[in-house]
């Protein structure tokens, strides 16, 4: 793996075109940009084509024989299936102003990671094999041959999109590239080229039922330590259930809050919760993933792996599902799960049982945000809140890609955060709610191998963070999404040292006063209080 | 190049009309090809919305840029993520009339120790809305052409548009924001390098075209004379499929050149880009409710799919599920 430059050198960006036009500019794949490609066992699992190992660095790319026919069969199956692809294929003017408000192209200066451009890659091949302008005029109408080189810049470039949605904000006609790459990624998956940190996670999801393969007893050994550090903390024992029948709700998270910190802070945060509550609930191992990274290859896989949490529901007999933290997670939920999975017609309209708020929004999905579910514990008094364990963090928010722009989930984390801290303070308008920044690292590109890539479409977020870090001394940057709390870390301790990520879950936990519980000396993490050091420097 | 191609290559099609119109081939310049070009464009957007709307929606995508409707207590934002009719025709309204989504526009800037900032880009959504809202008017106007009795609405446009009452014939202001703001879009094109670099020649010839069909116009008004009763009753004549080839004589090259080049306009319409105009109206991401969670939507080709059921996933783990005292269906 290259090593990854220092910020210094990452942040010197050159948006200076090239001389050439960009069909003459062939694709130049570069180390830290690409993620691996896809194993042979991965794609055997989920029954996807041309499994076999191979390397995007290799100039052979092991593909089948008629793979130019097998793309240009897919383009036309898709232009008959999304009336997206077909209109988004057609309309654009070219007008650029969705240029610069792409993370990637704001990080690398690549003109290819302009959203506009991005679609060229596949609207020129459309011209030429679909429009008749194309096939008279050809380049002059903007048209290209479909060749290997074309077929390895898409590759290249589709995996460089994270299908945020930003771009789509600004187009006049909301043209939305993440319809594009996400139609791209389906393409190219037909021919195997997908990549291992998406088809490794999905295979183990759709075998082991969540995205870090954790088998049922691990992810019960998992929440133990969590249950130890919570008695630790708080002097509780909490006694969570799974697989639990007849239980009233059940309740489904990423995989990724149960492994590697902050998310595992963020699932303690619930744990206490729902405990403080009383709450008639229970965790699935079968459904133990509440995202999906199925959505990063195929339609068809995000259904098969999505039907999991209609399936368990009804299996348990629950009422209705509490869906936790997690970004690309409910962009899923909210715009497909009940066309692919539904009608949920076996389970209630979802209703606190806390307040009584009855979730009429949800009345046909059936499940609801848990920022949702504790904004409207919150308003109603429910929670004893000590915003004062809190003290020692100034807290900044980051709205997650697709609860922004594929959910509008803006406020009742706001709500929530607002009632659980005294320090909070926005970033700079233009990069929070519709018009917030990626982390850089979201439709599964959060991989190891890919840093350079992830820092600088990470850049304008950390960039953001860094004004009100030295602003108003931020130094803790929440959010609702696993995919951020695994990826912003690196981003931040790359771009402004100093400044921790969490969930928001975490923060509702340090402040929730339990009863019967001990005094708190210290919050999830271990760190000590800002009253027990105060005592502590009295003493 | 590409946008000296296409200029060339409207200059090229004055040209040809200049040519035509002097080689006494009026009736095909001022009869058979604009019907032509007419009913190629009716037909030919009539194809094309027909075949957007034959491919189906099959998931209700919308961008949600605003608050979602939940909580009674949390305001929604209904138009920036309508979530029922109401707010959908509002949204389209600001979107199609005002160019909403324009409006947002940033310009991302850099600073010394890399800091970014996002700053006002308002020039782009202002000739973008000056150029469409004059070219709509100027249309309205020409509609004095087509209709025996000038409609009063068309008079009271005419009106409104040389309030300033300068000059003779009086200045009407739209011409002059047209022929600046196609020219301005024109220049932000070949000035910004990431614009210039995506731009195509489908680009630059369509904004050359409407500059060349806007420049014969007002030159036929305030330059030369046109003998305007005659195009009358040739447009009239049009009008109603009787084409009165005895005035075509009578009217100056100029005219046909305008003409010829409003032609190739609705010729070239429909296999380009600028079928925006209707397609703007049908993206999924602006003209659908964000209503899913409480509304369920039908996908037209939703087809079973193989799926790793509870029962296999049991069958996998019952011993390590056994052992760590979870719940099994099967002992």
């Amino acid at each position: 793996m290259a090593k990854l430059p220092k910020p210094e050198e990452l942040a010197k960006v050159d948006y200076t075109p090239p001389k050439t036009s960009w069909m003459d500019t062939p694709v130049v794949i570069k180390e830290g940009m690409f993620c691996h490609g896809a194993k042979t066992k991965s794609l055997q699992t989920l029954g996807f084509p041309n499994a076999r190992d191979w390397r995007p660095m290799d100039a052979d790319w092991k593909l089948p024989e008629n793979w130019k026919e097998i793309l240009l069969n897919g383009i036309a199956d898709r232009l008959k299936k999304y009336r997206s692809f077909q209109l988004f294929m057609d309309i654009c003017v070219r007008c650029g102003a969705c240029a610069d408000k792409c993370h990637f192209f704001i990080g690398t200066g690549d003109p290819k990671n302009m959203p506009v451009l991005r679609a060229e890659l596949i609207r020129s091949v459309y011209r030429k094999e679909f429009t008749l302008a194309g096939k008279i005029f050809g380049k002059m109408a903007g048209a290209r041959e479909l060749t290997l080189d074309v077929l390895k810049e898409w590759w290249y470039y589709f995996f460089q999109c994270t299908e945020c949605r930003r771009c789509s904000v600004f187009c006049p006609y909301g043209i939305d590239q993440a319809e594009i790459t996400i139609i791209g990624r389906e393409l190219l998956n037909e021919l195997g080229l997908n990549i291992d940190w998406i088809a490794g996670p999905a295979s183990a999801c759709y075998m082991k039922g969540n995205h870090l393969g954790l088998e049922p007893h691990t992810i019960v050994g998992n929440l133990e330590y969590m249950l130890d550090d919570i008695e630790t903390i708080t002097g509780k024992r909490i006694k969570p259930t799974f697989n639990r029948k007849g239980a009233e709700i059940l309740f489904v998270t990423p995989s990724g809050d149960l492994f590697a910190d902050p998310g595992t802070y963020t699932a303690m945060g619930y744990l206490m919760l729902f405990e403080e509550l009383g709450l008639d609930y229970t965790w699935s191992t079968y459904a133990s993933e509440g995202g999906n990274f199925g959505f990063f290859t195929t339609n068809e896989l995000a259904k098969r792996l999505n039907s999991k949490i209609y399936n368990e529901a009804k299996r348990l007999g629950v009422k209705w599902i509490l869906g936790g933290e997690c970004g690309h997670m409910w962009r899923v939920l909210s715009q497909y799960m009940d066309t692919w999975n539904g009608p949920a017609d076996f389970l209630e309209v979802p209703k606190s049982p806390i307040t009584g708020t009855v979730f009429d929004h949800a009345k046909s999905m059936k499940m609801i945000h848990v920022a949702e579910f504790t904004a409207d514990l919150i308003k109603n008094n429910k929670l004893k809140l000590d915003p004062k364990r809190n003290d020692h963090l100034t807290v900044t928010w980051h709205d997650s890609c697709n609860t922004a722009r594929g959910m509008g989930l803006l406020e009742e984390p706001r709500y929530v955060l607002k009632s659980v801290v005294n320090n909070f303070h926005e970033m700079p308008e233009d990069t929070i709610r519709e018009k917030t920044f990626c982390c850089g690292s979201g439709s599964g590109l959060n991989a190891s191998e890919d840093m350079d890539l992830r820092m600088k479409g990470g850049f304008p977020r950390a960039n953001a963070v860094k004004f009100v870090h030295e602003h108003h001394g931020v130094n803790m940057l929440a959010n609702v999404c696993a995919i951020d709390r695994a990826s912003l870390k690196p981003l931040m301790d790359y771009w402004v040292p100093g400044v921790g990520v969490c969930g928001l879950h975490e923060l509702v936990a340090n402040a929730l006063v339990m009863t019967g519980e001990k005094e708190r000396t210290t919050d999830l993490r271990g760190e000590p209080l800002p009253s027990a050091q105060a005592k502590e420097e009295k003493a | 190049m590409r946008a000296l191609i296409s200029l060339v290559a409207v200059l090229l099609l004055v040209a040809v009309a200049y040519g035509m119109a002097e080689a006494n081939m009026r009736f095909l310049l001022g009869v058979v090809i604009p019907y032509a070009a007419v009913a190629v464009f009716i037909f030919g957007m009539i194809a094309r919305v027909l075949k957007w709307g034959s491919s189906p929606v099959p998931f209700r995508i919308p961008t949600t840029c605003g608050q979602q409707k939940s909580l009674p207590w949390i305001k929604q934002s209904k138009l920036e993520s309508p979530s029922g009719t109401m707010g959908v025709l509002g949204r389209m309204a600001l979107e199609v009339f005002f160019f909403r989504s324009l409006f947002r526009n940033l310009k991302m800037q850099r600073y010394e120790g890399n800091q970014l900032a996002y700053g006002e880009a308002k020039w782009l959504w202002l000739a973008g809305l000056a150029f469409h809202w004059t070219f709509l008017v100027i249309l309205l106007r020409h509609l004095r052409f087509f209709t025996l009795a000038v409609p009063v609405p068309v008079q009271m446009l005419e009106g409104l548009d040389s309030f300033l009452q300068i000059g003779a014939p009086i200045l009407y202001i739209t011409d002059v924001i047209f022929l600046a703001a196609v020219t301005g879009l024109f220049i932000r094109r070949v000035m910004l390098p990431q614009v210039r670099y995506i731009s195509l020649m489908a680009d630059y010839f369509p904004l050359f075209l409407i500059l060349g069909i806007g420049v014969t116009g007002v030159m036929m008004r305030y330059l030369t004379k046109t003998d305007i009763l005659s195009v009358k009753i040739l447009t009239m004549s049009l009008v109603r499929f009787s084409p009165d080839a005895s005035v075509l004589g009578q009217i100056g090259v100029l005219f046909y050149i305008h003409l010829f080049l409003i032609s190739v306009l609705f010729l070239y319409f429909p296999f380009s880009k600028l079928v925006h105009m209707a397609g703007v109206f049908m993206s999924p991401t602006r003209n659908l409710a964000a209503n899913n969670r409480w509304k369920r939507h039908i996908n037209p080709w939703n087809y079973p799919v193989h799926v790793h059921t509870y029962e296999e996933y049991e069958n996998d783990f019952r011993a390590k599920m056994k052992e760590a005292g979870l719940p099994v269906e099967k002992e």
